[in-house]
């Protein structure tokens, strides 16, 4: 495929059904070691449901799916799964909500209250180890689940819609800070959003999907704009802007299909 | 010094006046003082109970049996509403039973464990914890059901063991209906030895106004209302700082 390097993971033929709802049907791709890659889609088109499939918390009506070349069976040890919803545990403070991760890996609370500590730091929330989620804002609370992921170091990051609810400016800030810390180590990284420019200016390659029912993939491309980004400059590049182009020609017709279906 | 509110002003001014009116009715013969006594009277009895002190031996035997039948009743309810929530199969079998047992009005169970435990505390005790157990059940039951299962598939990817879900989810979840079943359980507790102590027992409040009653002592059927009431009111303001610790990480005013 486009991607050169060792593959991380490999959907083949996933089909899901829900009753006699077809949400995706028959989509194969590949995520390689360290590469950064969006699934761009209508909403409603199953972005979602790959995720899960991914993360072994939904069984595929049928196809396969391997981690590091190994047949996923039962969830995903290898994932880090950032929630489309609110996924904190509302009874425990952003520290122990960071920590929680560790606990389950009987790592002693001390010693994981202090590394939870350093990447509550590393996400910008310095000081608010106390807070419980509902005294954080949206954006906060984003952060605080990027960190209780991160601090277990999972080889993939699955991420649905992380900044959808965000504002502009929130949202830049945040991109930026994902992809400087996704600099650092280079996770594989599977990445759902609605909006066209933010795939873009993220990844190294974008997957659009279909509209729903049955939803298949419909074009993979790869975005070949350097490294480090900064993705409010990048925006306003040549380049960028013919991508984006190109991409939403055929976006652009799922979502107004989409949009005939349900409006 | 805590600040008396003026919603406060407005209860105590309720609580004195309607106290007045009574007494005024009373003794200007508008209303019986044998049918409805009088807020004096009662105080005065009151006070005479207290300082004969044969009151404490009634006291603190409902104090017993309504906390017996508390924890049994919430321990029994919580533990099988936890362990029926978790192992859907055992509740299909289990459920028309539970369903048909919580069916029987509480009170007709009275005269049998009467029979089956004597006249003692344990058939109160009995009783309320029949009263209790459901509620418990029930709340906890309901509490698991409705675990957000979000929340749940986040801490299983983040790597927790079946234990570790309970403990860190399903417990913390369900508090909230757990608590509030503690708030009415207290309550049935009481209603549980009480019934059970009016309907057939030697002590206790509930026999204090069956004897008042029985000889058509009005004033003594309310002092030991009165008794009763207070009696709830502290149990309650001990769950409610129970709560309060508990539930700290929940937004206030809700
Ligand atoms: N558990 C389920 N049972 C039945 N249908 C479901 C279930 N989960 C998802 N679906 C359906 O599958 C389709 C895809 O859902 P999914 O959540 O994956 O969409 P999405 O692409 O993530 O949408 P959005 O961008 O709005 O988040 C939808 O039509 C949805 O109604
Ligand atoms: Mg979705």
């Amino acid at each position: 495929m486009t991607n050169p390097n060792k593959s991380a993971v490999q959907l083949e033929g996933i089909t899901v059904r829900f009753g006699d709802y077809t949400a995706v049907e028959n989509v194969s791709f590949e995520v390689g070691e360290g590469e950064f890659v969006a699934i761009v889609g209508p909403t409603g088109c199953g972005k979602s449901t790959l995720l899960s499939v991914v993360a072994g918390l939904l069984l595929p009506t049928s196809g396969e799916i391997r981690t590091f070349n190994e047949a996923t069976k039962g969830l995903n040890r290898w994932v880090g799964y950032l929630f489309q919803q609110d996924a904190l545990l509302p009874w425990k403070t952003a520290l122990d909500n960071v920590a929680i991760g560790l606990i389950f890996r009987q790592v002693p609370t001390q010693e994981a209250r202090q590394q939870a500590q350093e990447w509550l730091a590393k996400v910008g929330l310095k000081g608010f180890e106390n807070y419980y989620p509902h005294q954080l804002s949206g954006g906060m609370k984003k952060r605080v689940g990027l960190a209780q992921i991160l601090i277990l170091n999972p080889k993939i990051l699955l991420m649905d819609e992380p900044f959808s609810a965000l504002d502009v400016q929130t949202r830049n800030l945040m991109e930026n800070e994902l992809l400087r810390l996704w600099q650092e180590d280079r996770k594989s990284v599977l990445f759902v959003t609605h909006d066209l420019e933010e795939a873009v200016a993220l990844t190294d390659r974008v997957l659009v999907l279909s509209a729903g029912p049955a939803s298949k993939l419909m074009g993979e491309f790869t975005i070949p704009l350097s490294r480090p980004r900064d993705v409010a400059e990048i925006r306003l590049t040549d380049k960028f802007l013919e991508i984006h182009r190109e991409i939403w020609h055929i976006l652009r017709g799922e979502v107004l299909k989409s949009y005939a279906q349900n409006f | 010094m805590p600040k008396i509110s003026k919603l406060h002003l407005y209860q105590i001014g309720l609580f004195v006046g309607s106290l007045f009116v009574w007494e005024g009715l009373v003794r200007a013969k508008i209303a019986d003082a044998f049918f409805f006594s009088m807020p004096s009277s009662i105080f005065l009895r009151l006070a005479e109970w207290l300082i004969k002190g044969d009151i404490y031996r009634h006291l603190s035997i409902t104090f017993i049996e309504t906390l017996s039948a508390f924890v049994m009743g919430t321990g029994l309810g919580i533990g099988i509403g936890l362990w029926l929530a978790l192992a859907p199969k055992a509740l299909k079998v289990l459920e028309p039973y539970i369903k048909a047992f919580n069916a029987i009005p509480r009170v007709v169970l009275a005269p049998i464990f009467t029979l089956w435990f004597g006249l003692g505390m344990i058939s109160k005790v009995a009783l309320g914890v029949t009263l209790v157990f459901f509620l418990a059940f029930f709340n906890t039951y309901q509490g698991i059901r409705e675990v957000n299962p979000v929340i749940l598939a986040n801490a299983r990817m983040l790597g927790a063991s079946r234990s570790q879900l309970l403990r860190h989810v399903y417990l913390p979840s369900t508090a909230g209906w757990i608590i509030s079943s503690l708030r009415s359980s207290i309550g049935f507790a009481v209603v549980g030895a009480v019934v059970g102590e009016y309907l057939g027992s030697s002590a206790g409040l509930g026999y204090l106004i069956a004897q008042a009653e029985g000889v058509f002592d009005t004033t003594g059927v309310f002092a030991g209302m009165t008794l009763l009431v207070v009696f709830v009111l502290i149990l309650d303001s001990v769950v409610n700082q129970v709560e309060r610790h508990i539930l700290a990480w929940r937004p206030s005013g809700t």
